[in-house]
């Protein structure tokens, strides 16, 4: 297609003109009211008790259900690839589950289930493990809602790498262990860093679904983005600004592994 | 030496193997040559291990292997593609094999280094395959696969990937290996050139059946089937008999059991000239002669001439040692 130059610099101008109001003035404007009473304020706000516990049990649980979420991906992004069986397209679909459904509907089933009025929910508390309004049931929403990423991620790299390189390790005498490990993993590397990436952004940053199953007991079962929703309802608008600032920081972080990630992904 | 038995396939409704029985002599280098659909493919797949049979039985060395996975085989296995581990330099690529297997580290060097030696690929240890050319990466495939020592070579069209000057010089670097390694080596191809010229025994497929089996010349000579004959080469009907191009001879004079036909057109390819034959009693052949027979008869167009089948014929072969026939 060919279009002028004028056409070609508004058209820059208005994608531009877009991003900035719908996405950096908004960003922007967080990190300034942040910081605009001091480093001092800043600090205090973060270092208080209920504000270091939320920020614990964010890192908490994302450290508990990522790699579990990535064991699982990879393990079923094999699966995909790699196994025929009947309901292939049924399992294709409900992966894709947690992109469709809201993430507070996700909260409110997982209620269902895990409550102690419930059957499932009894029998594990007769048992002594007590999965809502405390931290297993927020790993549980949390993985619930990263289940696509690495899977979505990892499906296609395998198949575009083929089959024919684990066929290879075979005939040289490689089990299916080592040829996981030795050549379906390095091939795949970078697909998962990518889903890891992306699925620990999206744990750090859920918010429905943790916020139902929570209970929200400060100090206990608050994590950073339920800090931010409390502080706001009460008031502390620049204590939200802080928390926000801290998890946007982390966001930026996570961008800056994905711009670092992507070239080597793409030419793997 | 593979011995097959009774083997059949079927993906869905295709019948890719129907009752296969062959033998593969130890240290031949064997051809399995067919159309694509034929079963050659399938048929080394099962051999490796890498597809399993519907029903039939595979022998390796004496021993029925059609249960053993292919990691217990005792094969070398040569993908069209290379199937190179593109995360690997060259050196760890061959060396794959004998780690898997715990050779002490000194054995495998050595061995890595002969065979790099062996394939031509001695300076290139620490590149990783996307630094190398199409024809190099199936050499070091090669050499990953021999690594192993294995009983029997296996290569699923392992030239059809590289372009025409590659390969023909690969078919005559892998002829050379093969007599200097002796490993007895199966060899995929759906290029009747190829299996001609590399193979010392063909296997002819079609359908999922053997058409025949044979020396190239007792195949391209005595064609036991229609099918044969016309995969092998082209083929002229002249009068009924189907003979090679070649093989007609012809001449100015009637000739008994000669056909009459007008010269309609001369074509020059060369260093042989085509000679289009109208047939007196219907219907049109090509000749193929030589520049010096066609001086000899001075031909043009529109020429009255006698086309005569002469064709040169292979001594009888020897009842093949175990190996029938199976059409």
């Amino acid at each position: 297609m060919i279009v002028p130059s004028w056409a070609r610099l508004s058209l820059r101008t208005f994608v531009l003109i877009y991003l900035a109001i719908l996405l950096l003035a908004p960003v922007g404007l967080i990190f300034y009211r942040t910081f605009e009473p001091g480093l001092g304020a800043v600090w205090d706000s973060i270092t208080t008790p209920e504000a270091k516990s939320a920020f614990w049990l964010t890192i908490k649980i994302t450290l508990i259900a990522v790699p579990l979420n990535t064991i699982f991906g990879v393990l079923l992004a094999l699966i995909l690839e790699r196994k025929q069986f009947r309901g292939k397209a049924l399992l294709n679909t409900i992966i894709d589950l947690p992109f469709a459904i809201s993430p507070v509907v996700i909260g409110l089933s997982l209620l269902l289930v895990y409550s102690i009025n419930e059957p499932v929910g009894g029998w594990l508390a007769d048992r002594g493990i007590r999965v809502m309004f405390s931290m297993p049931g927020m790993v549980l929403a949390t993985m619930f809602v990263i289940v696509p990423f690495v899977v979505r991620e990892v499906a296609p790299v395998l198949d575009e790498v083929g089959d024919e390189q684990e066929q290879a390790a075979a005939t040289l005498g490689a089990s299916g262990w080592q040829s996981f490990w030795r050549i379906t993993l390095p091939s795949i590397r970078w697909g998962v860093a990518y889903g890891v990436v992306l699925s620990t952004a999206r744990a750090i940053g859920e918010f429905g679904a943790v916020s139902v199953v929570s209970g929200k007991l400060v100090g206990k079962t608050q994590t950073l983005t339920l800090l931010v929703g409390e502080r706001y309802g009460n008031f502390d608008v620049h204590g939200a600004y802080v928390a926000s600032g801290l998890l946007a920081l982390i966001a930026l972080v996570t961008l800056l592994a994905m711009t670092l990630i992507n070239p080597r992904r793409e030419h793997a | 030496m593979i011995r097959v038995s009774g083997l059949t396939k079927q993906f869905g409704d295709f019948q890719a193997l129907a009752e296969i029985d062959l033998e593969i002599p130890e240290g031949s280098l064997t051809a399995l040559l067919g159309p694509s659909g034929s079963g050659k493919s399938t048929l080394l797949r099962i051999i490796a291990g890498l597809e399993t049979p519907d029903g039939g039985r595979v022998e390796i060395d004496g021993a029925d292997a059609t249960g053993v996975p292919p990691q217990r085989r005792g094969i070398g296995f040569v993908f069209q593609h290379y199937a190179a581990f593109k995360h690997m330099t060259v050196y760890d690529n061959v060396a794959f094999g004998l780690k898997i297997r715990k050779t002490p580290k000194a054995d495998t060097q050595r061995r890595v280094d002969e065979l790099l030696g062996i394939v031509g690929l001695a300076g290139y240890s620490a590149r990783y395959p996307s630094q190398l050319s199409g024809g190099q990466r199936q050499r070091m495939a090669l050499a990953r696969a021999l690594a192993v020592e294995p009983r029997v070579l296996l290569l699923d069209e392992p030239f059809g990937a590289l372009d025409a000057t590659v390969r023909e010089e690969l078919r005559q670097w892998l002829r050379r290996l093969h007599d200097e390694v002796g490993v007895t080596t199966v060899l995929v191809t759906h290029d009747q050139q190829e299996a001609m010229d590399v193979a010392d025994r063909l296997v002819v497929l079609n359908g999922g059946r053997i058409e025949q089996i044979g020396t190239p010349r007792e195949i391209y000579e005595r064609p036991a089937t229609p099918f044969t004959m016309g995969f092998l080469g082209p083929t002229a009907d002249l009068g009924g008999e189907v003979v090679r191009p070649h093989d007609i001879t012809l001449s100015r004079e009637p000739v008994s059991g000669g056909h009459e036909a007008m010269v309609r057109r001369v074509h020059y390819l060369g260093f042989e000239v085509r000679v289009e034959l109208e047939l007196a009693e219907g219907g049109s052949v090509f000749v193929q002669i030589t520049r010096r027979e066609l001086a000899e008869l001075e031909l043009h167009d529109g020429d009255v001439i006698w086309a005569r089948s002469e064709t040169l014929r292979a001594p009888e072969p020897r009842p093949p040692a175990g190996a029938e026939q199976v059409s």
